[in-house]
């Protein structure tokens, strides 16, 4: 009697459990988790969207090896994220490092910094291509009357200097956030160790490189992740601002796949593509996983 | 030591070290302030050319306050596309969104953070696991699922796509773990079952965290771009964003209105974040820490 008045207690708590988790469950399960696992599927397949699906077996991923738009899109998002992982980790580091001394106006710095993050990229890119218009725009202008530069860069209409600008415009856009990071995690080291280190006679730099640093690892390490996937993922800004351009100058993966599947409706050959984002995706993120052993500390 | 230190060694360390503060100070203002207006600085030059005649944007010598203030450039932006009618949208999807994800996460991460059943770790180790799957990755099987629906270029397409998101049931099961359990021991005591202790005791103790998911979603719908680009493609049913980029292809000659068109697309995220500044940065705080 009282054993079975327990099991359906615990199958009472458990349909409870299930209640609470199904509404976005369902949504979750039916618009995400199948959707990834049919992404596996689609990407050994032909399909155009309107003929039949027939069977593909491993010709999707042969036909990357011989695209070479895929090849320059992959060097691309590797230059991409090259440029970008670095130096917002350096600046949003820096910033995130002022910021944390006592002075005034703090919020409102920080606001000022944080805004870009939230802007809209469309008008956000928008207005930099503006900015940066090779011929009239106020930049140009300044660097040929201000500095006498007879030959500015052409920016994101110039084959070589497309991808730094798309570089520079991510991390005015995005440092803001791992700024806020950052500024968390300096907020949690305890006072108490500069104080006895102080009293151990060690010096502001010293004090930057034994404390601050290490105790810092852990945001390092979750931004770098954060900044990886992002910066592979990385679509908007590029659409928006040279549209994969000049010529293929900025093509990325995203963009390649988001052209081969919507423009030339060829979904399995746009699944393997992303397929691969992926795998380079998981990989990055399972060898920083591998290595924080080695550098992250924590407390 | 101590002893050799005479009063006028402490006096001069004193002001030595007071000199060195304040050029430190100096130094930390003018570093923040030149980047700041870096910052600022192409949102002013935005707000400048939205006023100014056509002929003037890229004058130089530059002048950052027009001669005479064209307001007309705000009236025409609305007449030359449905821009009324794309803000109209926006405000639709983002705000039917943000319901949807605050109803259906809080709920699911009470269950995550504060329920025993079986299968939990493993169905939470799923949630978890795509979020770090690129959106891009299943774009494609999520839009040829949409197309079966029939539901193309419809806004019920996005709402059922972003309404579920992992990341909004992890950003409120972190926020969860934080409430202590013997609060609920408590109530549970005192004959509450686990609804009304989720009505009466976690929802009013996670406002933080449901403004914090409500800003985040708002301005993620706000100023969403590959979603609406995949699956609007008729004027009527078309965002903010794609109304932007329509416009700046249809008129890429007209610097000042498109700089018009920008700034009011900006105006409704700036507002929210100036008054819940507060509430972006716990949530950032809430899932990068923790996380």
């Amino acid at each position: 009697m009282n054993k079975k008045g327990n099991t359906s207690l615990l199958y009472n708590k458990r349909l409870v459990a299930y209640s609470f988790l199904l509404p976005n469950f369902i949504g979750f399960a039916v618009f995400t988790l199948i959707p990834v696992v049919f992404a596996l599927a689609l990407s050994l397949m032909n399909w155009d969207g309107a003929n039949e699906i027939t069977f593909a077996g491993l010709k999707n991923f042969r036909e990357l090896i011989s695209d070479e738009t895929f090849r320059i899109s992959l060097l691309n998002t590797f230059y991409y994220s090259a440029g970008t992982v670095p130096l917002t980790i350096i600046c949003s580091l820096g910033l995130a490092l002022l910021l944390n001394q006592p002075i005034k106006g703090r919020n409102a710095i920080r606001a000022v910094y944080f805004f870009p993050y939230v802007a809209s990229l469309v008008a956000v890119a928008v207005v930099w291509n503006m900015i940066l218009n090779p011929t009239m725009g106020p930049v140009n202008e300044i660097l040929q009357k201000v500095f006498h530069i007879a030959k500015p860069p052409r920016w994101s209409a110039s084959v070589d200097w497309a991808m730094p600008t798309v570089i520079i415009v991510s991390i005015w856009k995005n440092m803001g956030y791992y700024m806020i990071i950052y500024l968390a995690g300096l907020q949690g080291i305890p006072r108490e160790l500069y104080e006895a280190a102080k009293v151990d006679g060690a010096g502001n730099l010293q004090c930057f490189f034994r404390i601050t640093l290490p105790m810092l690892t852990p945001s390092t390490f979750f931004v770098s992740i954060m900044l990886t996937i992002s910066c592979f993922k990385i679509f908007d800004l590029i659409f928006v601002m040279t549209g994969g351009g000049p010529g293929r100058a900025t093509n990325v993966l995203v963009v390649h796949a988001y052209n081969v599947a919507f423009k030339n409706f060829n979904f399995g050959y746009s699944s393997a593509i992303s397929l691969v984002l992926f795998i380079i995706v998981l990989c990055i993120t399972i060898i920083q996983f591998r290595m924080e052993k080695k550098w992250v500390s924590y407390f | 030591m101590m002893k050799m230190l005479n009063l006028n060694d402490i006096k001069n360390y004193r002001i030595s070290s007071s000199w060195k503060n304040v050029f430190k100070k100096t130094l930390i203002y003018a570093v923040l302030s030149a980047g700041s207006l870096i910052m600022i600085l192409p949102f002013l030059w935005m707000l400048s050319a939205s006023f100014k005649l056509e002929k003037d944007v890229f004058r130089y010598p530059f002048t950052w306050i027009p001669e005479t203030f064209q307001w007309i450039n705000y009236m025409k932006i609305w007449k030359k596309i449905p821009f009324l009618l794309f803000s109209f949208n926006t405000i639709k999807l983002s705000v039917i969104i943000t319901f949807l994800q605050l109803l259906t996460s809080s709920f699911a991460a009470y269950a995550f953070a504060k329920l025993k059943f079986r299968g939990r770790n493993f169905l939470f180790l799923c949630y978890i696991g795509t979020i770090a799957i690129p959106w891009q990755v299943y774009m494609v099987p999520q839009y040829i699922m949409m197309r079966h629906l029939g539901l193309n270029d419809t806004h019920l397409s996005l709402i059922l796509l972003q309404a579920f998101t992992p990341f909004g049931v992890f950003l409120m099961r972190q926020f969860y773990l934080s409430i202590p359990n013997e609060l609920l021991d408590a109530a549970r005591i005192d004959g509450l079952n686990e609804y009304q202790i989720y009505f009466k005791i976690m929802l009013p103790l996670s406002k933080p965290a449901l403004a914090s998911l409500t800003i985040f979603t708002f301005v993620f719908v706000w100023n969403d771009f590959m979603g609406p680009l995949i699956y609007f493609t008729s004027d009527k049913v078309k965002t903010i964003q794609l109304g932007l980029r329509m416009f700046i292809q249809q008129y890429s000659a007209d610097y000042s209105l498109i700089m018009a068109a920008s700034l009011v697309s900006l105006i409704p995220v700036l507002i929210l974040f100036l008054a819940l500044q507060r509430f972006f940065i716990e949530g950032i705080a809430t899932t990068g820490v923790k996380g």
